[in-house]
């Protein structure tokens, strides 16, 4: 490659050119304000305040007392570790249920995959309409089986919020899921899952051993990505509760928009913002790791 | 069961394979179905206890109410913000991978430092973005939102547009150089004609990434380029909510990404694992 580049001096800055624009822009909305913010994190700028002299860790210490974060950190988490699994293994089944020929099977599939291109925003008022407690067609289901009149309210009763949202949650993205994995799937050489089946090898032996090794590198890139979107929710979550009852299901995400856009704590959504940062790049790096992603 | 013949238990099992896709199709689609529905539904209809399962006329006075107020506009909004950012992005993130396909610039470094951004929780970003914005007088404009959704774009257009322009054989560039093209030219008339397919997929889920923004336009938005999915949040009420609203702007905000999905299916999978599968 550098060959072609060689004998066309007039052009040696041709590369740099068509790369400045876009590193230009990142550099403008992603750096920025990163730096931006980890200067006004060493401050203490609030709504009252405009105190611009250095506060040393004052914010990141009030970090460490404020118990709505990390209570909204384990709201986060909590919704990721029973959300993610889940998405995992229904999208998995459903995979499975495709592989094979099925009539009408495209049809199916199109029609599977809608909840995941909607916005989420659009998916979290959907819910919303649906988990109404008189007029929503859920608590008249739930009547029916029930045999007598229920009425839950879903986006209000605290025992019942996380099962409500996670019900969305999985609704819109178990699709997502199903798409990359079967396509994993289809990809698998067939001649080896057979061959472990004439052998004997049981259908978990057979994938553990052969299937899951050839599908993990795309099973992992899709843990990741669903991991990171799941760890800064907050379109669906605003439709459905708005992070109430309360602040019941306030996640990291809600919460930092409230400290910022409510209560105008600059300076502390900033350390916020960092520890935010901070988090990410450790689970992050761990987890590509640990997924053999990087050698 | 053994005691049944091949073909039967062939048979019997492949019906029970159609009959679980075909619960779990209507068990997917329902919320779809039902939102729709509202939005056809006269308010004595959606305020019926217990709920009325299929409307019995269609009628479209929610969409009129829309179009009468100027609501529907936001829908316009989007469709600005969203095609115009996406062709932007585009343009500046394609060249951009093709600079590190083929020149290798920054090396590895850049290109990780790049799709690390993607990374990155809006969130973290927003608070001084906003500053930013305001400092700038960029907030409730075209152009704010247009540079925000373009430079949010980038890290998955170049990461994705990288993968496609690997595929260009390296011959068809040189023999173009050989002629006396320019580099400009070779990028022009080889290598965006040969990734035509990969720009038209790419573009699409770029396209979706900003029509399904939400926080930066809840933030960066007022009154003049309010998009679509804030004015479906302006009809949540504490205790009522506007569920004919609601429904018929969803379903505005909706129909223009089920048609782009519908002509794009077959680069979905490559799209939404970012390579991940190639197809």
């Amino acid at each position: 490659m550098p060959a072609i580049a060689a004998h066309h001096q007039p052009d040696r800055n041709f590369k740099y050119w068509i790369i400045a624009p876009a590193v230009f822009l990142l550099l403008l909305i992603g750096l920025f304000p990163l730096i931006y913010s980890l200067v006004v994190s060493f401050m203490r700028i609030d709504m009252m305040d405009t105190d611009t002299s250095f506060a040393g860790l004052y914010n990141y210490k009030q970090l460490f007392k404020d118990s709505r974060l990390w209570w909204s950190l384990a709201h986060t988490l909590l919704i990721t570790v029973i959300a993610l699994p889940l998405e995992l293994v229904l999208g998995l089944a459903m995979a499975y249920l495709f592989l094979e020929k099925l009539p009408s099977r495209q049809i199916f599939i199109s029609l599977l995959v809608l909840p995941t291109i909607i916005s989420p925003i659009v998916a979290g008022a959907t819910w919303r309409l649906l988990f109404d407690n008189k007029y929503g067609p859920i608590n008249q289901i739930i009547s029916w089986i029930a045999g007598q009149r229920v009425d839950a309210l879903w986006t209000i009763n605290p025992s019942l919020v996380y099962p409500a949202i996670i019900f969305c949650e999985i609704w819109q993205w178990t699709p997502f899921m199903f798409l990359i994995l079967l396509a994993a799937l289809s990809n698998v050489d067939k001649s080896q899952t057979e061959a472990a089946e004439i052998d004997g090898a049981s259908f978990i032996r057979t994938f553990r051993y052969v299937v899951l090794p050839a599908i993990w590198p795309v099973m992992a890139i899709a843990i990741l990505i669903r991991g990171l979107d799941l760890f800064r929710i907050f379109d669906i979550i605003w439709a459905l509760t708005q992070g109430g009852p309360g602040t019941k299901t306030e996640t990291i995400s809600i919460y930092a928009y409230v400290q910022g856009f409510k209560q105008f704590e600059t300076s502390y959504t900033a350390a916020i913002a960092f520890l935010v940062i901070f988090l990410l790049t450790v689970v992050c790096t761990w987890a590509i790791r640990r997924m053999g992603l990087v050698k | 069961m053994s005691a049944l013949p091949f073909h039967r238990r062939h048979a019997t099992r492949l019906a029970m394979r159609y009959l679980v896709a075909l619960i779990l199709v209507v068990i997917f689609v329902f919320p779809v179905y039902w939102l729709f529905i509202i939005s056809f539904k006269t308010p004595d209809e959606i305020f019926a206890f217990p709920p009325v399962w299929y409307p019995n006329s269609i009628q479209f006075a929610n969409y009129a109410v829309l179009f009468k107020d100027g609501d529907a506009a936001t829908v316009g909004n989007s469709l600005i913000l969203a095609s115009v950012s996406t062709f932007f992005a585009m343009i500046l993130g394609t060249i951009a991978a093709y600079s590190l396909v083929r020149f290798k610039t920054g090396g590895e470094n850049l290109a990780v430092w790049i799709i690390s951004q993607r990374m990155m929780p809006p969130v973290a970003i927003v608070f001084p973005l906003f500053l930013l914005y305001v400092w700038m007088g960029w907030v409730d404009t075209y152009f704010g939102l247009i540079l925000l959704y373009t430079a949010f774009s980038l890290p998955y257009v170049i990461w994705m547009m990288r993968g496609y322009i690997e595929d260009i054989p390296l011959e068809l560039e040189e023999s173009a150089l050989v002629d006396g093209c320019t580099r400009w030219e070779v990028l022009w008339k080889v290598v965006l004609p040969m990734a035509r397919s990969g720009l038209f997929a790419t573009a699409v889920f770029t396209f979706i990434f900003a029509w399904n923004d939400f926080l930066f336009a809840l933030v960066l938005t007022r009154t003049e380029v309010t998009t679509y999915t804030v004015q479906v949040t302006h009809y949540f009420g504490g205790q009522s909510n506007f569920w004919a609203k609601i429904a018929a702007m969803s379903v505005l905000g909706t129909i223009p990404v089920f048609f782009t999905v519908a002509i794009m299916q077959r680069y979905l999978v490559r799209g939404i694992s970012m390579g991940a599968v190639k197809g």
